[in-house]
Parts: C-alpha cells; sequence; structure tokens
C-alpha cells in the first residue's frame, strides 16, 4: 500500500433494507480482493454495523469511522486487515454513536484518504435516504443499486437513482454516477411460479445496466453466520459464482448476464421429464 | 406537517403541488423562522415548486433583490413571485399565468416584449427517465420525457405532457386551468392524471388500458382515455 493510488469509490445502497446490501458489500470486496485488487470495504451503517460479522471481524474491532472521523484514531489504526485475503480491509462503523457524528467534511477526508491507498473502496450504505445514506453516496463514482424481484424494492431503487442523480458530489459537478443493477434473493422456484417480477421487468422499470443477478440461497446465509463472504467460503457455489462475475464485469469484464440455476438442476428436470 | 402555529407563516396548496409563501415583516425574522421549519421538514421546501406571494408587505426594488437571494442561498425551487412590480422580477419569476389572485394588473408592454415573449420555448425535453420522488414543475407549456415516469414520480405542467416511456406516476397536465392539454404516453400505467383541474386516479381506469399506448384529454368535464392505434 505503499505507492499512491487513485480508488473507484462504489457505494451500495437501495432505498429499502434487508435487501442484500450488506451482504453483497462484503461479497463484491472479497471477489474484487481475490482477483488481486486492493480492497476497502466501509461500513456506514451508524449504530446498526454489520459488516463487521459478515466479514467474521467483529472481535476485532478497536477503531471505527466515528474515531477516525473525530481524529481519535487515524485511517491505519481502525482499518482491519481481512485473515484470509491481505488486501483485503474493512472501515468498520461505529455501534455505539448516532449518526450525527457522520459529518460531511469528516466523510470526504476519510474517503480522500481511502482513495489514495486502495483500487477500490465498497461503501455500504444503510437503508432509507436520510442523511446516512447519502453520506454513503456522496463520494461514489459508480453506485451498485441492489433490489429484489419485488415492487417495493424496486420503486425505493428508483428513489435511491434520483438521490444520486441530485445529492452526490459527481451530481453536483454535473457528472454522472456510473450505476449498475444487482438483482439479489432471486428465486428459481417463486420465478417459475409467477410470485416475483421478472428480471426483464425490473431492469426495465429501472432503466440501468445489469450487473448480475445472485440467487437467493442458503450458501448466503451460512457464510454470513461463518462470518466469511461467499465467494471465498464456497467458491464453487452459486451465488459466490454470479458475485464473482459481477465484481469482474464491475472491473470492465464483458460477460453476458445469465439466471443463476444449477446446470445439476436443469438435467435432473430433463432426465425427469424424460423418465415420466 | 403543515398545521401553522403562527398565522405570519401562511401556505395554500395551489395548482396542485406548488405551495405559496406569504412573508410577513420583519423579513429576517420571516427567514429565521423558515429556516427553523424547513430543518424540521428537511427536503419538503426543496422539493417542493414555490411561490412567494410579496403583496403583504412594502419592499423597494434593492430590498426585494436581498430577499429573493436569500431565498435562492437556501436552494429553493422559487418559480413564481407574485404582489411586487413584475417589471423588477427575472423573466423566469413572472407571476403565473392563470394564477388568480395576481393584485399587479398587467404592465403595457412594448412591441420588443411581445417579440421576444413569441420566440420564448414553451416546452421542456428530458432525456432522462422521473425516477420515483421527483417532480417536475412546467406552468409554462408541454413537457415531453424520452424515458419513463416511475412510480411515485409526478410531472405538473401548463401545457400537455408526452411520455415515450411509460407513463407509471402522476401526470397532471392543464395545471392553469387550461381544458385543452392532453397527456400522451406509450405505456399508460398511471397512479393518476389530472386535466385542466379535472381528476381521474387508477382505480377508476379501465383495465385495457394497462400498459398500452394511450392518449387522455377533457370532454364536458370528464376525462376521456383511449388507446392510440
Ligand atoms: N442471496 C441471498 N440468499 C439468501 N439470503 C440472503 C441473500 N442475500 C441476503 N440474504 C439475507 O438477507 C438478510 C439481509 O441481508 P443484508 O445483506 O443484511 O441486507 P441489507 O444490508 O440490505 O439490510 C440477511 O439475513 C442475509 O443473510
Ligand atoms: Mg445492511
Amino acid at each position: 500500500m505503499s505507492e499512491k493510488k487513485n480508488a473507484k469509490i462504489v457505494v451500495v445502497t437501495s432505498g429499502k433494507g434487508g435487501v442484500g446490501k450488506t451482504t453483497s458489500t462484503a461479497a463484491l470486496g472479497a471477489a474484487l480482493a481475490q482477483e488481486g485488487q486492493s480492497v476497502a470495504v466501509v461500513d456506514f451503517d451508524i449504530g446498526l454495523r454489520n459488516l463487521d460479522l459478515m466479514m467474521g471481524a467483529e472481535r476485532r474491532v478497536i477503531f471505527d469511522l466515528i474515531n477516525v472521523i473525530q481524529g481519535n484514531a487515524n485511517l491505519s489504526q481502525a482499518l482491519i486487515k481481512d485473515k484470509r485475503l491481505e488486501n483485503l480491509y474493512l472501515l468498520p462503523a461505529s455501534q455505539t454513536r448516532d449518526k450525527n457524528a457522520l459529518t460531511e467534511k469528516g466523510v470526504l477526508q476519510v474517503m480522500e484518504q481511502l482513495r489514495s491507498r486502495f483500487d477500490w473502496v465498497i461503501c455500504d450504505s444503510p437503508a432509507g435516504i436520510e442523511r446516512g445514506a447519502v453520506l454513503a453516496m456522496k463520494h461514489a463514482d459508480i453506485a451498485v443499486i441492489i433490489a429484489n424481484p419485488e415492487i417495493s424494492s424496486v420503486r425505493d431503487s428508483d428513489r435511491i437513482i434520483g438521490l444520486l442523480d441530485s445529492k452526490t458530489e459527481r451530481a453536483k459537478k454535473g457528472q454522472e454516477v456510473e450505476k449498475h443493477l444487482l438483482i439479489t434473493r432471486y428465486d428459481t422456484v417463486r420465478a417459475g411460479t409467477g410470485e416475483m417480477l421478472a428480471i426483464d421487468d425490473v431492469s426495465e422499470v429501472l432503466s440501468i445496466p445489469l450487473l448480475g443477478i445472485i440467487p437467493e440461497s442458503r450458501e448466503v446465509l451460512s457464510a454470513s453466520n461463518l462470518g466469511v463472504p461467499v465467494p471465498i467460503s464456497n467458491p464453487a457455489s452459486l451465488p459466490a459464482k454470479a458475485y464473482v462475475e459481477a465484481a469482474r464485469r464491475l472491473c470492465g469484464e464483458d460477460i453476458e448476464v445469465t439466471l443463476p440455476v444449477s446446470k445439476k438442476k436443469l438435467f435432473a428436470n430433463w432426465f425427469g421429464g424424460r423418465a415420466a | 406537517m403543515l398545521t401553522q402555529t403562527r398565522s405570519s407563516f401562511n401556505f395554500h396548496g395551489r395548482s396542485f403541488l406548488a405551495f405559496v409563501l406569504t412573508p410577513s415583516a420583519p423579513l429576517h425574522e420571516w427567514l429565521l423562522e423558515l429556516d427553523d421549519r424547513a430543518a424540521q421538514t428537511s427536503d419538503f421546501f426543496a422539493s417542493r415548486p414555490l411561490i412567494v406571494d410579496l403583496s403583504k408587505i412594502e419592499l423597494t426594488k434593492l430590498e426585494l433583490n436581498s430577499f429573493l437571494l436569500q431565498l435562492q442561498t437556501r436552494n429553493f425551487r422559487l418559480i413564481s413571485v407574485e404582489g411586487v412590480d413584475p417589471s423588477w422580477l427575472a423573466p423566469a419569476l413572472e407571476p403565473l399565468p392563470g394564477g388568480k389572485n395576481t393584485p399587479y394588473p398587467s404592465q403595457e408592454s412594448s412591441r420588443a416584449e411581445h417579440a421576444e415573449k413569441a420566440t420564448e420555448i414553451q416546452s421542456l425535453t428530458l432525456a432522462t427517465p422521473l425516477r420515483s420522488g421527483q417532480s417536475i414543475y412546467f406552468p409554462n407549456g408541454d413537457v415531453s420525457i424520452s424515458g419513463s415516469v416511475a412510480s411515485g414520480a409526478e410531472i405538473v405542467c401548463g401545457g400537455s405532457v408526452h411520455v415515450y416511456g411509460s407513463l407509471r406516476g402522476r401526470a397532471i397536465a392543464g395545471s392553469a386551468n387550461n381544458t385543452t392539454a392532453r397527456i400522451f404516453c406509450r405505456k399508460f400505467e398511471a397512479e393518476l392524471i389530472v386535466i385542466g383541474g379535472f381528476l381521474k386516479s387508477s382505480d377508476s381506469f379501465d383495465p385495457d388500458l394497462y400498459g398500452k399506448p394511450v392518449q387522455a384529454w377533457l370532454e364536458e368535464n370528464t376525462i376521456m382515455l383511449k388507446i392510440m392505434e
């Protein structure tokens, strides 16, 4: 981390809670680090921090983002190095302070420092459209908008896209924040019964490019219980592959987006159909 | 949220969505109160078009300018100022046409000014989709949008609304009682439409219209809708 870098700042955001922002921040961070990029994942969810748990670092948190902002610790002291990937770091949120401790000036200073030290800075946004969410997106170059294939999530994401176009530094300079749609918790079974919105409908409503489709999967749950992002805990699993591909698309690779359906399952259905 | 504790601070809903502020003297105190209120209701002022009605106070041109500057620094979407000599105002802030109680009789305008008015652009074109929570207010004419209007977004305009994507939010055409305004969209999934003050909401739309290219107009105070071939 000695030479000066110029990171891309990514915000993972959605408006709605519980859609998979924190899970995706951890997974994309891990996947980018696996590709050899240096990555900092930053928890902006002050008072409801989760990213430390998903990264398995909760017992190693000493200083946090607010400490850095208030000058009680410097950035190097607060950054926690991942145990498995040496170029992956976590800047945790404060669990005890309230979100007013997050100042605009403080956030700017921390972001500038992070930008000069990493290839990627990934900010996990709190839910909502209030101050915390706005500060998390403020300095973003790229936004990964998380949506579940259901109507309330899609509308909240649409609202967030509007904020990205008006409240970010880029918007204020007349530039655009690069936006990508990541559909998470896609359930193949429910998709078949028409209980979920179709991917095409979600993309059409939000009209931003699709970064990937992450399946609803037990692997994701067990990964977060283990405190290991899914691309590390089970690289062969469908969600891990989907996250890795999404990360590679973020780096500019041109990979076709496919529905996350296992080959085994497809074959099983096929043979099942024939035998009947 | 809008119940007022002091009579000096009045809003009335007008043109559906614009709000009228009626400042009272002394203005610096009124501004402090406005800031207070804006802080409590965070985005409320920033997201609503505002009309300022100054008919209750006496102002010099200089005082007016400094007051408008004060409002400008607060990032409000000031769309019109009423109750002052219109010649003191920048063209964009002149009283709205159709506003009911503009206290100043319209000024004799010179031929040159007339000529200028005629060449003024009377339409607004948007090349980006209108997102949930965003609203466009354009009292001067038509609005065309090449993308979609999201659920929870709204267009309010004095003329007709043209949506080349899907209309999923609200379209309010002919806001200044313009009953000849129309609404056109490529895919009709609207939540609410209003023409010339007459309203129709989604529960009264014929389900056959859903997702179709539709135009809406006013006929004897009733909104008519039909699929465009
Ligand atoms: N693809 C997925 N499959 C199954 N569970 C998921 C998936 N993505 C997220 N979850 C679960 O959903 C819950 C909310 O996810 P989280 O990432 O905390 O959302 P957010 O940060 O948007 O509030 C967590 O319990 C998480 O394990
Ligand atoms: Mg979260």
